[in-house]
């Protein structure tokens, strides 16, 4: 097993992009990813593809032949693959990607994501989002996603005490964080009061107090990290990538309020890596909902259980705090193209390490960790960065 | 006879709308609306409940208040006229939910109100014959009036669910006659939401020839006179109705109170005199005989002579009485009304 | 859904009809034919549930999508039963009654339809067990 880096970084724009393909979006990732590598497309050898539902969204399936094809590389025959794991699809990808080189099997390779959501109405994308959920047991009920989400947020609120505002404050922190990314679908302030008074979606979660609906790609070159050099000057290693698997179904979860998947993943990275929880500098996490991103900055260890919306509340997790959680802007604020995110969050990570998130720079920004969650916590993946080995 | 009800139940759903919100509407005058009908307040579904969930609720408490064995049912026969598939049982249904499939034989019923006492004959008939062990007879409407018609305010909902058998009978069944004729007094075409009536040639020559016809013809067939029951039953369309047939037919406002419960629920088709006649068994004692005659529209009636059994007391409370179910109702105004009874076209 | 995918569950949501496994004690609801702790050593059989549980988190729905949208706003919960297994359905319910630790019960409800010409889906859903004080 060698070590591997990411020798270069790619991301379209996130927003409802009209005028762009899902086939559009992804090669424009890609490309970017390869300037950015200083790489020849003839170099790489695989392809891994991560997208929620392209069959709901766009009706097309094959998509790793799709991508393949309309980035030229169909004619090399580059092995192409679509990886899907719900909102997790992008990690998961760039995961596959990682495996891929460390186990020598592959060198260059390019893991991106992307998601079309745009193109059919908000009825079918909300059923096309409801299937990372159990159709037949939660579905049938009437179960939603914000739903789903909601109840894990009222039974934080009963055991721990999170209020609503400090619900809001994790929009609050992530919108303001998209002030400063220009790729950000939302790059406006907004406030506590703007959150409480926007319309309810499943109590206690309102409008702003969910991810937004998104069109968008980002993609990754990665290389063994013994002739990452060759083409950057900043490679950023990946210290360690694991993923886990929990129950589909939230009434299944040994504790509501926390994604053992995410605990699962974190304890194997840390492990991997020879790392604690202190020692990650900064973070990009899921925070499809603001009650996801306090669970997982609890079950990443950052903080006790409970704690997690004391600890926005407080600034920790702000630009500047201790512990900065989703400088992008998160999914709330950067946008969620469910394929996309868990690549776009590895972007990130990478440009805040080469020193290149403008406005957005973490003073010495050191170990970053990304966090990607499918469905209410099916699957978790976990990476840690670093640029040292 | 040899058979008789061994158990029953009953569901009435928990919303209420009130006479005096559905004449502010239209602009009538309530008052005179209940002297008219007798009727104060009518029963509404729930969003999510039908004729069928009304049904299987009545068929639990059925099978609960005398645990019965639910595999020992051998038929099932649900009758409504607001069945919510045209083709497609509402009765399958209910045995799938009480667990009593696949050894079972059922069918839908429709006679307009008289439908699930047409179903109870049906299952003596199946009982008497030793074809089968028990069968449950089942009436439930979620009934339509058109807006702005008087029946809009007594149309309501609700169902009884009855089991026959020869053992273990808590009011063994003395007799029945039924009374049809073709009088068209009252109907729904195919396809239309809504029923159309015959106004006031529902009355002489629809309800009260066919009700009073059928009494008359039991009671000179058992030799019986009204003096010889404690309680009387009679489709209960409203309250006028019912009460002018029991003084026509020599009853008394005393033998037919308990069971008349449209002035607090409304008509509930299907399972009007079953309803009252569910009442009344949940008060009656050992010994009491209980007469009575339904009417379904179209039209006929059929009439039953009861006589309970000391073994009402021993199943009486394992479900709700129809008084339980009738108390603490949620009220609603005609546009949340509308809401339930998809009235507003969406 | 299509009907033979209802159709295959049937029984389950009318009755809730779930599994348990012989072999460790486990109760299944919504049904499992693999036990998670004994997998392939586990014996699992047909259970029927009693229908009574507890509230043990919620929310109100007020955006949902097709046929849902017709109920909204409604209570959407987790609910443990006393046997064991939790399992997510609607509780019917005065919004200012639901609270964590409801004791409920079930009761028999329309789930929904495919469209008007479709299949009605019925099923379980849950009513408290006392009514409100």
């Amino acid at each position: 097993m060698r070590d591997v880096a990411i020798i270069g970084v790619g991301c379209t724009e996130f927003g409802e992009l009209w005028d762009k393909s899902f086939r559009e979006l992804f090669v424009e990732a890609g490309v970017s990813a390869i300037e950015d590598a200083n790489v020849q497309g003839g170099k790489i050898d695989a392809l891994y593809v991560g997208n929620m539902s392209g069959g709901r969204f766009i009706e097309q399936e094959h998509l790793g032949a799709l991508i393949a094809d309309y980035s030229g590389l169909a004619s090399l025959h580059i092995p192409s693959t679509r990886v899907e794991a719900a909102c997790a699809s992008g990690g998961l990808a760039l995961r596959q990607g990682i495996i891929a080189v460390a186990s020598g099997y592959h060198d260059i390779v390019i893991a991106g994501g992307a998601e079309k959501m745009t193109d059919v109405g908000v009825e079918t994308t909300t059923d096309a989002l409801a299937a990372a959920a159990d159709r037949e047991w939660e579905g049938i009920m009437g179960a939603t996603f914000p739903g789903l989400y909601a109840m894990i947020a009222r039974l934080h609120m009963y055991k721990y005490g999170t209020t609503q505002e400090q619900l809001a404050a994790v929009a609050v922190k992530n919108h303001h964080n998209g002030t400063m990314n220009p790729k950000a679908q939302f790059q406006n302030e907004i406030s506590i009061e703007t959150v409480l008074n926007s319309l309810m979606v499943a109590d206690p979660l309102r409008v702003f107090d969910c991810s937004p609906i998104t069109d968008g790609a980002s993609a990754v070159v990665i290389a063994p990290a013994e002739i990452a050099r060759k083409y950057t000057d900043t490679p950023i290693y990946v210290k360690a990538s694991a993923q886990a698997s929990g129950t589909i179904s939230l009434h299944d979860r040994p504790d509501i309020t926390t994604i053992d998947a995410t605990v699962a993943a974190a304890n194997w990275a840390y492990k991997m890596a020879k790392l604690k929880p202190k020692d990650i500098g900064f973070a990009e996490v899921h925070d499809c909902f603001t009650i996801a991103e306090i669970c997982a900055i609890e079950d990443l260890g950052f903080v006790k259980k409970g704690e997690g919306g004391k600890a926005t509340e407080s600034g920790m997790t702000a630009l500047g705090g201790k512990i900065p959680i989703n400088p992008s802007g998160g999914l709330k604020a950067c946008g969620h193209p469910v394929g996309a995110t868990g690549v776009k969050q590895a972007v990130e990570i990478t440009l805040q390490l080469r020193g290149e998130a403008g406005k957005r720079q973490i003073e010495g920004a050191d170990i970053g960790l990304t966090h990607n969650v499918g469905g209410s916590g099916g699957t978790a993946v976990v990476h840690i960065f670093g640029r040292e080995k | 006879m040899n058979v008789g009800i061994v158990s029953y139940g009953a569901y009435i759903p928990k919303y209420r709308i009130r006479v005096e919100e559905i004449a502010k509407v239209w602009g009538a005058n309530a008052n005179s609306i209940i002297d008219g009908l007798m009727v104060f307040e009518k029963s509404v579904p729930d969003l999510d409940e039908d004729t069928i969930t009304i049904a299987v609720e009545a068929a639990r408490h059925a099978i609960n208040r005398a645990g019965i064995n639910p595999e020992k049912i051998g038929a099932i026969y649900t009758g409504s006229e607001s069945h919510p598939y045209a083709v497609k049982p509402s009765s399958t249904v209910v045995a799938e939910a009480i667990g009593a499939t696949p050894d079972i034989t059922v069918a839908d019923f429709e006679f307009a109100c008289k439908a699930g006492t047409a179903a109870i004959q049906t299952c003596m008939g199946m009982v008497e014959t030793g074809m089968i062990e028990l069968g449950m007879a089942i009436g439930a409407d979620v009934s339509q009036g058109a807006p702005g018609d008087a029946l809009e305010y007594t149309a309501a909902a609700g169902g009884v669910a009855y089991i026959i058998g020869k053992k273990d009978q808590v009011a063994n069944i003395e007799s029945t006659y039924s009374y049809t004729t073709d009088t068209p007094d009252f109907w729904r075409r195919e396809g239309m939401p809504y029923p159309e009536h015959g106004g006031r040639f529902t009355g002489e020559p629809g309800y009260f020839k066919h009700v009073s016809s059928a009494a008359e013809g039991l009671m000179k067939r058992m030799g019986t006179k009204p003096s010889d029951y404690n309680y009387a039953i009679f489709h209960q369309p409203n309250g006028k109705f019912p009460t002018r047939v029991a003084k026509m037919l020599g009853f008394s406002s005393e033998q037919i109170k308990p069971g008349l419960v449209v002035p607090r629920l409304g008509n509930t088709y299907s399972g009007s005199c079953m309803m009252g006649l569910a009442a009344t068994l949940d008060i009656a004692k050992a010994g009491d005989r209980i007469f009575m005659t339904s009417f379904g529209s179209g039209a006929g009636s059929d009439a039953f002579s009861f006589m309970v059994t000391d073994r009402i007391e021993e199943i009486r409370n394992g479900a709700p009485s129809v008084e339980k179910l009738l108390a603490d109702p949620i009220y609603i105004n005609y546009a949340t009304y509308a809401r339930h009874k998809n009235k507003i076209k969406l | 859904m299509s009907v033979p995918r209802f159709w295959r569950r049937l029984k389950n949501l009318y009755n809730l009809i779930g599994t348990h496994c012989e072999k460790c004690g486990g109760f299944f609801y919504p049904p499992r034919n693999m036990c998670p702790k004994c997998r392939r050593n586990g014996i699992v059989n047909p259970f029927k549930f009693k229908g009574a549980g507890v509230v043990v988190t919620y929310t109100i729905v007020h955006t949902a999508a097709k046929d849902y949208a017709k109920l909204t706003p409604y209570i959407l919960a987790i609910i443990q039963l006393d046997e064991g297994p939790r399992l997510t359905s609607q509780v019917i319910c005065d919004h200012s009654h639901i609270h964590i630790g409801l004791r409920v019960k079930s009761a028999f409800r329309r789930l929904g339809e495919e469209s008007d010409k479709g299949m009605i889906y019925y099923g379980t859903k849950f009513v408290p067990m006392e009514p409100k004080p």
